[in-house]
């Protein structure tokens, strides 16, 4: 088990956990990146952040930073 | 009977193109998520006693974002007849996200599914029956943008408004969740309303921040709730706020498992996907991203932009409108300062706000082309490590790429920056990169000091940049601009091909507003720099005067006193600057008048001992040049900031920052260069200039104190 940031580009990967507190933590569960959600890692941005995700049928971007606090299987 | 109708929705699902072929009211349709701040009003076109409210673009009703409340705490207490839940039916599972918060609000709801025709053209089939029935509520297909179902959506909205309002609450969770809401349900029934207890008992499970604080529950009350919420959580092993966001989606996915069938397989490469292939690949998106941004700079701002504005400024008004006036009135035997007043306080007034039209337009063309087509989130894609590192968006690249050819559509365009926050700073500091013109004078001043070397220029832009690093660093640290971190949690949307009539409206709704708003307020101002530079008290009369006894160089010389430090306490530089308020081009104009040389727009050699009289040393003319950079802009780039910054406060703040900001670099540059060149002696200024040094170098390094706060919750939130 790793963190969402540390995905190589191309894989698909389980949600298991979303760390940290408040409006961060909901909003990346809002968008639907929740526990058990199957995420792919579409791209990093050219300037290696942000990182490019494809879930639940659509295309979301998230930081590193952020990335880092999804536990992800 | 008349009806209030909300319509609700994702951003990117085509709201604000369904709200218009409702309403009839033409508004913009953008692709970036939150374009929809303020609260927009509309009658139906068909029956003018139906209301709609559209409502901003939102994902959730948490309690972080300010869409967010406001959506919610309209909801709850205007008591709309109904809602209108537009859904886009591509991405049917993190629409319905929102739907079963909507629902809870036992207000009626009718689903709109949006993009049909997009539906379809994938092959996709969604089970509208099966899904009606699952949800509770009519679902109607549409397609907002190629107008169809518009009439099947209007009755059905109206009959759910009219229809009774009881209706059984969706009930999406799981045995043990809902037990704890009836238990919370059955603990405040006596305190709110009985429409939104399950609104309230859901959002109290959660430990909505805001609902706690807006019921204000007594203290045995509240340890009852917790204790509900506590047994569950042990039970869930998650805690509250998780279980219900996990609760909800699994809810939905089993409604999109049974009700929509996907012809592609998941995660095959739609479109859109392939072109984004090209435009963020991790070699190409650079190459791209300097050619799209190159062509909006050259066609709006130096080549077809330019064109016509100066056309507008020198031939419609300066050549036809102007002098046509001017021999009318002659003729007709008016007096001097009445020829004047009208041909150059009203028509020059009046060519200021008009010549910045077609930049204006060109750039709010390009604006919405690339906003209505997706790029834009691409943009903030591509550049969000950058700006971040200075507390900006993305975003903000646009704003200061067009700055450097005029700040007025920069700050406009401004407003595609969705957190209020940064797009405040980015109007603040995006004039300080150096705007078109700008130019006379630092051709001017770096022929007068540097001998009109080529890379005076790239310099001058180079030290706007700094300038805007410096400042966004500066203001992070403030508490006014701290706050919550923006999330930049972003949904990339799909690209779309815009549709001519959406952006046509916008364009046209953009130039007229700043026409209307700006053009008067630019107009007056105009009018009254015309009068201070005009008139004046000479020979014990007041009358039309030459510039050197005008009110402007009577204030210059008042003023002068203040600029002593920053090495051009005369009136002649002085007066300059202030005619700078009027058009940033007029201060090289005003130069040229004051020292007796008449018109003049670029350097030339004579000026060398013309200007002896404005600076004493060269240094104090570089002193000038930055000053008459970094200072606030232009009047009509001050009337655009006063509009597009929605607060007063935050409007004086910026002018009394740029001001000071310019001022203090002008103090320091011309004191502590002087020192160094030995042309200014050390003095009590010497001293101020190093304290304002140290006090600089001061804010840009301090610790930023609400990071180190928000760390320390951060890690009390790990620890809990």
């Amino acid at each position: 088990m790793g963190t969402l940031k540390d995905v190589k580009v191309g894989d698909t990967v389980t949600v298991k956990k979303i760390e940290g507190v408040g409006p961060t933590r909901r909003r990346i569960m809002d968008m639907g990146v929740t526990k058990g959600t199957r995420v792919m890692v579409r791209k990093v941005a050219p300037l290696g952040d942000p990182m490019e995700l494809n879930l639940r049928g659509f295309e979301m971007s998230i930081r590193k930073a952020d990335a880092g606090l999804i536990l992800v299987e | 009977m008349e009806l209030k109708i909300a319509l609700a929705g994702n951003p990117n699902c085509g709201k604000t193109t369904l709200f218009n072929r409702l309403t009839g009211s033409s508004q913009y349709v953008g692709n970036w998520p939150g374009v929809t701040v303020e609260k927009k009003e509309g009658r139906l076109k068909v029956e003018k006693d139906v209301i709609i409210q559209d409502l901003p673009g939102i994902y959730s009703l948490s309690p972080y974002t300010l869409e967010e409340v406001v959506t919610r705490d309209y909801l709850v207490k205007e008591k709309h007849d109904a809602i209108i839940n537009i859904i886009d039916g591509t991405n049917i599972e993190r629409n319905l996200y929102l739907t079963t918060q909507l629902m809870e609000l036992n207000i009626p709801i009718v689903v709109a599914l949006n993009m049909m025709d997009l539906v379809r053209k994938n092959g996709d089939d969604i089970d509208l029956d099966k899904l009606s029935r699952r949800l509770g509520c009519k679902v109607v297909p549409i397609s907002a943008l190629k107008g169809e179902g518009d009439m099947v959506l209007i009755n059905e909205i109206k009959s759910a408004a009219m229809a009774n309002r009881a209706k059984e609450a969706l009930h999406v969770f799981d045995g043990s969740v809902e037990h704890a809401i009836a238990h919370i349900e059955e603990s405040i029934e006596s305190l709110v309303d009985k429409d939104d207890l399950r609104w309230f008992a859901v959002k109290l499970f959660e430990r909505d921040e805001k609902v706690i604080g807006d019921l204000a529950l007594d203290g045995s009350l509240m340890e009852h709730i917790e204790s509900h919420i506590a047994d569950c959580e042990k039970e869930m092993d998650d805690d509250a706020e998780s279980i219900i966001i996990n609760q909800r989606y699994t809810y939905i996915q089993t409604i999109a498992e049974a009700c929509v069938t996907r012809k592609r397989p998941a995660g095959a490469l739609s479109m859109s996907d392939r072109i984004d292939r090209i435009v963020t690949n991790r070699f190409l998106a650079l190459p791209v991203f300097v050619i799209v941004m190159f062509m909006v700079y050259f066609v709006s701002v130096t080549t077809v932009g330019t064109v016509l504005t100066d056309w507008i400024n020198d031939t419609l008004f300066g050549a036809w409108i102007q002098p046509a006036a001017q021999s009318a009135l002659t003729t007709a035997g008016a007096s001097g300062w009445l020829v004047s007043l009208v041909v150059d306080g009203v028509l020059g007034g009046l060519a200021a706000p008009i010549s910045f039209v077609p930049q204006m337009a060109l750039v709010f063309l390009f604006l919405s082309l690339l906003e209505d087509c997706g790029y834009m989130s691409r943009v903030a894609f591509i550049m969000d490590r950058v700006f971040r590192r200075f507390g900006l968006s993305g975003k903000s690249f646009i704003p200061f790429l067009i700055s450097s050819g005029c700040g007025v559509p920069a700050i406009m365009a401004c407003r595609t920056i969705e957190n209020e926050k940064d797009r405040r700073m980015t109007m603040m500091t995006t004039t300080l990169i150096p705007c078109g013109a700008k130019l006379p004078v630092i051709a001017v001043i770096a022929g007068f000091t540097m001998g009109g070397a080529w890379w005076a220029a790239p310099l001058t832009y180079f030290a706007g940049m700094i300038m805007v690093i410096v400042s966004c660093i500066i203001l992070k640290k403030m508490k006014m601009f701290a706050g919550e971190p923006a999330p930049f949690v972003m949904e990339l949307p799909q690209y779309h091909v815009p549709s001519a009539k959406g952006i046509g409206i916008h364009v046209w709704e953009r130039v007229w507003s700043f026409l209307k708003k700006a053009g008067t307020v630019l107009f007056l101002c105009c009018v009254i720099m015309w009068f201070l530079g005009s008139f004046g008290v000479q020979n014990g009369a007041l009358g039309l005067v030459d510039t050197e006894h005008s009110f402007m160089a009577a204030i210059g010389g008042a003023i002068a006193w203040i600029f002593v430090p920053l090495g051009f306490g005369t009136w002649q530089a002085v007066a300059s600057s202030i005619s700078g308020f009027a058009a940033k081009e007029a201060i090289v104009s005003t130069m040229g008048v004051i020292s007796g040389m008449g018109a003049v727009s670029g350097y030339t050699g004579s000026m060398d001992t013309a200007f002896t009289a404005f600076f004493p040393t060269t240094i104090a003319a570089v002193a000038f040049l930055l000053f008459n950079l970094f200072d606030s802009p232009c009047l009509a780039a001050i009337t655009a900031m006063a509009k597009e910054m929605g607060s007063r406060k935050f409007f004086w703040f910026a002018l009394g920052f740029q001001n000071l900001l310019a001022y203090c670099v002008a103090l320091m540059v011309y004191q502590l260069g002087g020192l160094a060149t030995a042309t200014v002696a050390f003095g009590p200024w010497t001293v101020v200039a190093l304290v304002m040094l140290a006090a600089l170098v001061y804010l840009l390094f301090r610790p930023d104190p609400n990071k180190t706060q928000r760390g320390h919750v951060a890690i009390q939130g790990a620890a809990a």
